[in-house]
């Protein structure tokens, strides 16, 4: 599609040339996954997570759409169809774990695939686009997932959804009644509970739409690769069939066991057993936490407890409750700001010395502890270690990588992928 | 216009248009150069003129026309998500308060929230009383938060005012944190013995809801 070496589609039989004449989809998917798309004959398997991603997408949907077909979103039947499903339907424990679990798996696909991204500059020039699509993507399946741990009515269902509406009651003015418009009520009740289930269903396709941009804006420079040196010819890329179409048939068949395996012996263990109790709108549990994936953003949250004003004057400027909010939210749309934040022309952290030990020192170690602390209650300990992260989180992004791109001096580049892989220069292997 | 008669003057030959109105569609271009012209429908069709042309007029009312339906037909769509009738006609409750003992508080259910109603005792009204109002997040005198004469009786909305978890200490055994009032799990707020915010993100005090006691011993809420 993007190289002229690219291979042609050549319709074989007179059925497929007829079918090419009329809508050439057949050549659609040979020139976006088959032997009409070069790729970087250098990449890793983390190169792997965008497929799976892709996958676990699709696991979602396909069992989503089944429970669906037995669930009952009622605030008196809720809790007692999932119950249903989990005992009375044909597999439904299957059907069901696979959905609880196939979302985890999405996450941690998801993570692992931002992580390259953050890792390998791929969200530099001429990249952009995809990485802006992506940061959606990942809005969107927050969601996502949000809406349908909503669903089942346990109590971690109902607190969640009262304590993330909550965060909209922040804004000032506007906040109480915005909240009781998204909820259609004072608390979450059954005109929450519906429209849930409804937007539950819609969003994964959104995501789908989302994600056929993402990869049309992928298609146009094609993939970066682990050294982030741009393709100079032929010679560095092979064609996506066979080659990573096995690659990445073997990397989805590692991730399936993985899944498979939580799924059939440790379905709960990313969950929480309170969502196993019917919901109780009087009483919240002792310690509610989101779902594992939410837990870095939980934790940037309850880092504030302090209003922020004009010290010995009783001056508010915000309150501790918005600024929570704000940072939460802006520590996932400053990732929207990345390719402008992160100035240096070498994509790859392999040759960039100082944004690597910030990166595996500053950012690895601050995102584990924020996901560590948001899953602890809100003692005082945990709470500077999370003011800590979060201060570090902020500043890593938005005051070290600028300041790192501007002073850093870039270990020597190869000259082509060709040249990394082989150790030739690029007139010998060329040759 | 003066666009139109250079064009034909330097352009192509003007052409004879068919007969009918089909046809002229058909030669839509020649129509311009041929048979029917900007002047035959009485409009300055000057395209290439800077500024405002008639045609702008047009085109802003239409797409005004249709914006104002489109925000017609979003208004339904978008207030259906408020809280629907037979939500808001849960508004109010009667309570009867003499079961609570000094000292006790129970929950109740109001609008599908959790009520907090407390019977303090003396030292838990002199303590919310001795308080410096000045010094607090959100200021109030516990008498601005109850009833004249029924300072006792604290009624407030079990909901913390941070992200709307329901706080501790309404029930027997449970925390009441650093302030003797409630304390909620959620984020660490704590409220003193007026359910104000003393420390924590919650921003405001626990909310008084309207009350009235409609005798010596019930309460209406809402
Ligand atoms: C982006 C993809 C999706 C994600 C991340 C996602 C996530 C979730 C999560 C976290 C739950 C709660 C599981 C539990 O605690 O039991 C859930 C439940 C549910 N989801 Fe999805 N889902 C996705 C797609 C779909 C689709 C396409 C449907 C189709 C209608 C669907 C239907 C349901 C239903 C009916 C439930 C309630 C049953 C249950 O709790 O097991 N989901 N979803
Ligand atoms: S909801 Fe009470 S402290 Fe956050």
């Amino acid at each position: 599609m993007s190289f002229p070496w690219a291979q042609e589609y050549k319709p074989q039989g007179t059925v497929s040339k007829w079918v090419d004449e009329r809508l050439p989809l057949p050549r659609l998917v040979y020139n976006a996954v088959g032997a009409g798309y070069p790729v970087p004959r250098n990449l890793n398997y983390f190169w792997n997570f965008g497929v799976l991603a892709g996958v676990a997408l699709v696991i979602q949907i396909v069992t989503g759409i089944v429970l669906a077909m037995h669930y009952y979103a009622s605030v008196d039947g809720a809790f007692n169809s999932v119950e249903h499903i989990m005992r009375d339907v044909n597999a439904g424990w299957f059907l069901r774990y696979a959905h609880m679990n196939g979302a985890s798996f999405f996450f941690i696909v998801v993570y692992i695939h931002i992580f390259r991204g953050l890792f390998y500059g791929s969200y530099k020039a001429p990249r952009e686009m995809i990485w802006l699509l992506g940061v959606t993507i990942f809005l969107l399946m927050m969601a996502t997932a949000f809406m349908g741990y909503v669903l089942p009515w346990g109590q971690m269902s109902f607190w969640g959804a009262q304590v993330i509406t909550g965060f909209f009651s922040a804004i000032p003015l506007v906040g109480e009644p915005l909240r009781q418009l998204l909820l259609g009520g004072f608390a979450p009740d059954q005109a929450a509970l519906n429209r849930f289930f409804s937007l539950h269903y819609l969003m994964p396709f959104v995501i789908a739409g989302v994600i056929i941009l993402h990869i049309w804006a992928l298609h146009i420079p094609g993939s970066s690769n682990p050294t982030g040196v741009s393709i100079k010819g032929e010679q560095d890329t092979v064609p996506f069939h066979p080659y990573y179409t096995a690659k990445d048939g073997f990397g989805l068949g590692i991730f399936l066991i993985f899944f498979v395996a939580v799924t059939f012996f440790a379905p709960n263990m990313l969950g929480h057993p309170d969502n196993y109790i019917p919901a109780n709108p009087l009483s919240t549990p002792a310690h509610i936490v989101p779902e594992w994936y939410f837990l870095p953003f939980y934790a940037i949250l309850k880092a504030f407890t302090v209003d922020f004003g004009i010290p010995f004057t009783g001056v508010i400027i915000i309150e501790a409750k918005l600024m929570g909010v704000l940072a939460m939210f802006g520590s996932i749309l400053l990732l929207f700001f990345l390719p402008w934040l992160d100035t240096s022309p070498v994509r790859s952290g392999h040759y960039r010395p100082l944004f690597r030990k910030f990166f595996w020192f500053g950012l690895i170690p601050c995102l584990v502890l924020l996901t560590y602390c948001g899953g602890k209650p809100p003692y005082t300990q945990w709470v500077i270690l999370s003011q800590i992260a979060a201060a570090y989180y902020f500043i890593h992004f938005l005051i070290i990588l600028p300041i790192v791109s501007r002073i850093e001096r870039p270990l020597p580049l190869p000259n082509s992928i060709t040249e990394a892989v082989t150790g030739k220069p690029l007139e010998t292997a060329a040759a | 216009m003066s666009t139109v008669k250079k064009t034909k003057s330097t352009g192509k030959k003007p052409v004879k248009a068919p007969k009918g109105p089909a046809a002229v569609a058909l030669n839509a271009d020649k129509a311009t150069s041929g048979g029917i012209t900007a002047d035959d429908l009485g409009v300055e069709n000057n395209d290439q003129a800077p500024g405002v042309r008639r045609r702008d007029f047009i085109h802003i009312a239409t797409v005004s026309f249709a914006g104002v339906g489109a925000a017609a037909v979003a208004m339904p769509l978008v207030s259906q998500m408020s809280a629907s009738a037979d939500v808001l006609a849960l508004a109010s409750i009667e309570v009867d308060v003499a079961a609570i003992q000094t000292g006790q508080s129970i929950k109740t259910s109001w609008r599908k929230q959790p009520v907090f109603i407390r019977n303090l005792t003396p030292a838990e009204v002199e303590e919310a009383n001795k308080v410096d109002v000045g010094g607090l997040r959100d200021p109030q005198t516990l008498a601005d938060r109850t009833k004249p004469g029924k300072e006792n009786w604290l009624i407030t909305l079990g909901v913390c005012t941070h992200l709307g978890c329901v706080p501790l200490g309404a029930a027997a055994g449970e925390v009441k944190g650093e302030y003797g009032g409630y304390f909620c799990p959620c984020h660490g707020s704590h409220y003193d013995t007026a359910a104000r915010i003393r420390k924590g993100p919650a921003p405001t005090n626990l909310v008084v809801p309207e009350f009235a006691f409609i005798s010596d011993t019930v309460v209406k809420i809402g």
